[in-house]
């Protein structure tokens, strides 16, 4: 079966690292045949061209591919929204309306660009490419299974971190250049949540990286073989990072309960007020990517990415039939895109359930309760590293015992005392602080 | 010289380094030179990936690009409330910022030339990541007084600016 072929039917099973290295591999035997056929000229191109023209494919792959996971995911969204409200969402275009997201899309290509005249014109046309292009570089780090991966980085997930980090700049540079008050109070209040969830973020993942001692994408997911394995459960501490993680993502992308930079009762639309036509289409299908990325790399992290509830071993490897049991047991490519759809469908549900925060209590929340858990579950997992070096059955069910254990206190004890009462207000001297951002 | 597509990107990324530096430099609006300062800290990082150092790389970026800038802006937003702000180039400035870096020029290529030995990574032929490296160096050998010494520093700097911002609200 020629490799290209082979791929298609079943893209774990073959043993290439990456989609990189898959292209060097498959251009061996059909690719050069080609260009030895039709054209020898080709061959006397410098090999870093041709190094640099199979990057490019497999950086079109995913180009081509990621944008069109926003389409469904608004249509998604707006099912989901209409379903929790009573309602039956998008029904004209195409059965069941499966088409209107393209329909707007079109309608979005056509409408007019408009560009604020006493705002800052290159800034405000540079600044959705920024964010788009940052939110899409994301996806070259995520591994989507064994070898379904733009680039194998050694510092993989400290590279999305640092790429994911840019996309502020992209929000302020917004907010700066349309010239408008709205616009300017949501880049900022967007960057002052951003900056401080990332710290958050950036914990959560440390207790993983402390956990698997790298930061390569795809050896944090090797290790994770099978649903005893998957970092959630590993540790206790663990089980937590991964719900601060989930939470403080959800503030990085700016949606319900953490959406105050686009607040619509108070600040129209937020960043992107003044941004029409297709530029407004870029900030919205870069937001329902970060969504999706955030996902994936919760997914990866701590649920196992493309290792399913089985381990591996215990499956068979190849043919259409290892393919679909994987999928089955929440494994390979479909496994990480099933896992990543439901942590996406659980933002929607919260976004469509809850209501939004005070600016007061989203830094509270981030300030005083999250940064502490985070740093007592450094110290945990260090603890624990140090009790269990090497992962047994023991380790395993104490983590299990522990968390269950956890879970009931926090809903039996915790939770009626906390259902108590609504948080007082602030006073007026934290209220007066907190309107300034 | 052989034509070397490696070396073209590198002298790109040279040239937007000290392109977008020299805008910081001279542009009278502020805004606009924080945003040519993200160019430069880009292709620094830029550089430093062609160096093989991929963390040092991504911490450029998270640090300098998602935390020192995004604090630049904020500072520039936040107090001035003209935000066209114009800046002004004088002569004496001039001459005393030369001064300071050339003499910062010449005290970086005396280190240069004066190192013994650097040590060439080679990326082909091994495949461990730099971070081991840079952890151990850290953690065990030489750099262990100089990085706790940093680490107290930045707790300091972390107390004081509690300190500040909380009297100011006290004073309200």
């Amino acid at each position: 079966m020629p490799l290209g072929l082979q791929v298609a039917w079943n893209p774990d099973a073959i043993g290439v690292e990456n989609l990189h290295q898959f292209f060097v591999q498959s251009s061996e035997s059909w690719a050069q045949r080609y260009v030895q056929n039709h054209a020898p000229f080709l061959e006397h191109l410098p090999a870093p061209l041709g190094e640099f023209a199979i990057m490019l494919v497999c950086c079109v792959i995913f180009v081509a591919v990621v944008p069109l996971l926003p389409l469904g995911l608004v249509l998604a969204e707006r099912k989901v929204s209409a379903h929790i409200q009573d309602r039956v969402g998008p029904m004209r275009v195409g059965p069941h309306g499966i088409l209107q997201t393209l329909a707007d899309g079109v309608k979005l290509i056509f409408k007019e660009d408009h560009i604020p005249r006493e705002g800052d014109k290159f800034l405000f046309v540079v600044s959705p490419y920024i964010i788009f292009a940052c939110s899409f570089a994301v996806f070259a780090a995520i591994p989507f299974g064994r070898s379904i991966l733009v680039s194998e980085l050694n510092i993989g997930i400290f590279y999305i971190m640092a790429i994911s980090s840019v996309i502020v700049m992209g929000v302020i540079m917004a907010g700066w250049a349309s010239n408008s008050k709205w616009s300017l109070l949501g880049a900022m209040r967007s960057a002052a949540q951003i900056v401080s969830y990332e710290i958050p973020i950036g914990l959560g993942i440390l207790t993983v990286v402390m956990l698997m001692q790298t930061l390569n994408m795809q050896e944090i997911v090797k290790g994770q073989d099978g649903i005893a394995n998957w970092l959630i459960f590993r540790t206790p501490f663990t089980f937590i990072a991964f719900f601060v993680f989930f939470i403080s993502s959800i503030a990085e992308v700016n949606r319900t309960p953490f959406d105050l930079p686009e607040a619509e009762s108070e600040l129209v639309a937020g960043f992107h007020t003044e941004y029409s036509g297709m530029r407004f289409a870029l900030f919205f299908i870069a937001e329902y990517a970060n969504m999706f990325a955030v996902s994936a790399i919760a997914s990866t992290l701590f649920l196992g990415g493309w290792h399913g509830i089985v381990p591996a071993e215990m499956l068979p490897q190849s043919g259409i039939l290892g393919f679909l049991l994987r999928a089955v047991t929440l494994g390979g490519l479909l496994g990480v895109v099933i896992k990543t759809l439901l942590l996406v469908f659980v933002m929607m549900w919260l976004r469509w359930t809850l209501p939004r925060l005070r600016v007061d209590q989203l830094m509270s929340l981030c300030w005083k309760y999250f940064i502490p858990i985070s740093f007592f579950n450094i110290l945990g997992v260090g603890i624990w590293g140090l009790i269990f070096p090497k992962d047994s059955l023991l380790s395993i069910i104490i983590s299990i015992a522990v968390i269950i254990l956890g879970l009931i206190f926090t809903f039996g004890v915790l939770g009626k005392s906390l259902s108590q009462g609504p948080e007082p207000p602030p006073s007026s001297a934290e209220r007066r602080v907190s309107a300034t951002t | 010289m052989e034509f070397n597509p490696q070396q073209l990107v590198f002298y790109l990324f040279a040239l937007l380094t000290i392109g977008s530096a020299v805008i910081v430099v001279t542009i009278k609006n502020i805004v606009y030179a924080a945003f040519s300062l993200m160019v430069t800290l880009f292709s620094v990082a830029g550089l430093y990936v062609f160096l093989q150092a991929d963390f040092l790389a991504a911490t450029q970026v998270i640090v300098y690009v998602g935390g020192i800038l995004v604090l630049i802006l904020f500072g520039v937003m936040m107090t001035s409330g003209r935000l066209d702000l114009k800046l002004k180039l004088e002569r004496g400035q001039l001459f005393w910022g030369g001064v300071v870096s050339l003499t910062i020029f010449g005290l970086l290529l005396s280190v240069i030339t004066n190192t013994p030995q650097w040590e060439n990574v080679d990326a082909g032929a091994s495949q461990e990541p730099t971070t081991r490296k840079i952890g151990e160096m850290i953690m065990k050998e030489e750099f262990l007084l100089p990085f706790e010494i940093a680490s107290i520093l930045l707790l300091v700097a972390l107390i004081g600016a509690a300190l500040i911002s909380r009297k100011e609200v006290r004073n309200e």
